[in-house]
């Protein structure tokens, strides 16, 4: 038992966080949220430069995966930095291809995901995908099995600017019958909880260093005990969600995923509600860059899974294996 | 990065839940906060400790197995898997002894450590003072020299264990002059039998006298129970709490038992939708409990300290266990009420959680402070 990253993950983690910090995410998710994709496609392609999609693909067909904890690592940071884009749905894709028993669509579809020249997005048993006009391969999990749309309708814009829904037009290749669904759930989720620490963790650190600037009656408002109480609050909250988004990285158990999704969301959640209210009307404004964190808070709570669809899997795993299971 | 234990440690998990199967009684004892039950779980560390099972992570010279923090993590999964009694020598296991290896003499670790582990000498903290609560700092009860040792006078209160206890540990102000509160303070042990000690038993919210009032004049303790050098108590009591016994406070195989105790209860009433939330994060929070102490213990063997980390656990396991038993009262609905079973006891064991210890609004400020940095202010 040795429940820490080792140095090379770390060392990931950092390369990510330092690359992405010099890439001015703010300002490429606001052209993103615009329709304007150019940067956000550029950034794109410098995350898979950095393998990060490729450790969701198998060595078969020119990735480097699947590799859970790498991938966790790497969505914390993407979340840490807002970054735009349909990076959980092409994580589900790669795993939701490699699955289906008919290899001919991975080996036709994966590398070109791995390298980063083409974006998947994922219509998931629901009539949206996110940011359909800026995929390339997209996909539509529907009643008689996967299919690649040959198009997308008009875009709606989410409570997360940044992200764009679309339905994806009807149709198109079917790529397999009843695919097996169920490791691409795991992934998305397990991605997912990932991007919700990491969005968090940037909600707590820029509340942390507002409070510490904005003065009101002479002092600076970081040292009345009622706001360092509630960011001890979300600091808490985020320190109990990193071991369970680790554990399930290493375990992959669906219960186990389950409990990380919640439990990082709402984090992030709480920690996104703290944000708002320290910042004050500051933060309540479209303008600051705050928002593009709190919204994606909102989002990524209901993303796949919602809280009360976690807890129940959480509940049906205990149920059938008995209280000895952890 | 890896969560499976070794062969070897998953051999010692085995044993001890042999060991556990074969002598854990069959039916809950007494409450350990009266006098029957008092008695009755000091049997029980004394069959513990004939094993050497009362302390695994003690060194086999004072009566331990020399177990890893990991074993000693695995050990207590068995042991409230297993539905084992309460410890009644915590106080003495978990905040006295680790003090005793950090800053004890040899000779005080082989006289004291033995009998805390059969259960023959049982341990109360006396921290707390009338006047000094989460300002433990400012406490006013005095040791002055006398030949050969020590003279106590004052009160402390909220001693934990202290109506059936043998001994106490705690500070004592021996410098009267030092400029600053927490200076000119020592750490001391001393007999609740001793002349010049009476011991008020207080009631806990249930009734049960959970704890006590100390009333001191002029107790003579010797040199010997003195640990570490004088003036120095706060900086070895506070030395304690950032280390191993930030987590040996509360073990994640309490939680992890106490989830599924819920949740059997949950499925016992029907499984009723209006708490299923509520259980689901009770057996979520015990998962992330336990990982989170995995992730500490992981540090510790690379020679880190938790510092402050250790609120954080602090306040998290303090909340986590009321919220816990507030769930189980719901669901008994009127059964809840009744005072005299187990649930109800354990309920109002931990609403004493963020209080005790270091208030939660304490552990808040040492986080914000600590770990994120922000000024301190006006309290």
């Amino acid at each position: 038992m040795r429940f820490l990253l080792d140095p090379e993950q770390r060392a990931f983690g950092d390369s990510l966080n330092a690359m992405l910090a010099a890439a001015d995410t703010p300002s490429v998710v606001r052209d993103w949220s615009r329709g304007e994709h150019a940067r956000g496609r550029a950034l794109w392609s410098r995350i898979a430069e950095a393998g990060v999609f490729a450790l969701a693909v198998a060595e078969a067909y020119e990735g480097l995966g699947p590799r859970p904890v790498e991938l966790a690592v790497a969505f914390v940071e993407l979340g840490r930095h807002a970054v735009p884009g349909p990076l959980v749905e092409t994580v589900a894709a790669a795993i939701l291809l490699a699955d289906l028993a008919d290899p001919g669509p991975a080996e036709r579809l994966l590398p070109a995901l791995a390298s980063g020249e083409a974006v998947a997005t994922l219509a998931w048993k629901g009539p949206y995908a996110l940011d359909g006009d800026v995929a390339t391969t997209r996909l539509a999990l529907t009643r008689p099995g996967l299919l690649l749309s040959p198009g997308h309708g008009p875009v709606r814009p989410s409570l997360d600017p940044a992200r764009r829904l679309t339905p994806l037009e009807p149709g198109g290749e079917l790529l397999g019958r009843d695919p097996a669904t169920a490791r691409a759930l795991a992934y998305a989720r397990l991605a997912t909880a990932a991007q919700a620490l990491g969005v968090g963790q940037a909600l707590l650190d820029r509340t942390v260093a507002h409070v510490g600037r904005r003065t009101q009656f002479g002092v600076p408002i970081g040292s009345f005990q009622a706001v360092k109480h509630r960011l001890a609050d979300a600091r808490i909250g985020l320190e109990f969600a990193r071991p369970l988004l680790f554990g399930a990285a290493l375990t992959m158990a669906p219960a186990d995923i389950a409990a990380a999704k919640v439990t990082a969301c709402e984090a992030a959640y709480a920690a996104a509600r703290t944000a708002l209210q320290l910042h004050g009307a500051i933060g309540y404004t479209a303008e600051y860059d705050l928002s593009l964190w709190l919204t994606k808070a909102r989002a990524l709570r209901t993303a796949w899974g919602e809280p009360d669809v976690c807890r129940a899997e959480v509940l049906r795993a205990h149920a059938l294996s008995g209280d000895r299971r952890w | 990065m890896d969560l499976t234990h070794s062969p070897a440690d998953e051999a010692f998990r085995a044993e001890a839940r042999a060991w556990l199967r074969a002598h854990v009684p069959p039916d809950p004892l007494p409450s350990l906060e009266t006098g029957e039950g008092f008695a009755a779980h000091r049997a029980w560390e004394a069959e513990l400790a004939a094993d050497r099972w009362s302390a695994v992570n003690w060194p086999a010279a004072y009566g331990g197995r020399d177990a890893t923090l990991v074993r000693w993590l695995l050990f207590e999964e068995e042991y409230y898997a297993a539905g084992a009694p309460g410890r009644v020598n915590q106080n003495g296991v978990s905040l006295l002894a680790p003090t005793l290896f950090d800053h004890g003499t040899e000779e005080q670790r082989a006289r004291v450590l033995p009998p805390m582990a059969t259960g023959e000498v049982v341990w109360a903290q006396a921290w707390s003072e009338p006047e000094a609560g989460s300002d433990l700092a400012s406490l006013k009860s005095r040791a002055r020299r006398a030949a050969g040792g020590w003279l106590l006078s004052g009160q402390k209160t909220w001693s934990s264990r202290a109506a059936f206890a043998d001994r106490a540990f705690g500070l004592f102000r021996t410098d009267p002059d030092a400029p600053k509160p927490h200076q000119g303070l020592t750490y001391l042990m001393f007999d609740l039998r001793a002349p010049g000690v009476t011991v008020r038993p207080i009631a806990r919210l249930d009734g049960r006298p959970a704890f006590a009032e100390l009333f001191l004049d002029e107790v003579f303790v010797p040199d010997e129970d003195v640990i570490g050098e004088p003036g120095q108590g706060w900086r070895i009591a506070m030395s304690t709490a950032g280390n191993e016994r930030g987590l040996m406070l509360r073990s994640p195989g309490r939680f992890l038992a106490s989830a599924g105790r819920l949740h059997r209860l949950w499925q016992a009433q029907g499984s009723p939708e209006s708490t299923k939330d509520r259980v689901a994060d009770a057996l979520i929070g015990a998962r992330a409990y336990q990982l989170f102490t995995f992730a500490a213990a992981s540090r510790f063997l690379d020679g880190e300290s938790l510092g402050p980390e250790s609120s954080v656990n602090k306040v998290f396991w303090s909340e986590y266990d009321i919220a816990l038993h507030e769930t189980a009262l719901d669901l008994l609905g009127t059964e809840g009420e009744l005072a005299d079973t187990e649930w109800a006891e354990r309920y109002v064991f931990s609403l004493s959680g963020p209080i005790y210890a270091g208030t939660n609004e304490i552990q808040r400020d040492i986080i914000a402070e600590r770990l994120l940095g922000l000024p301190k202010g006006r309290r």
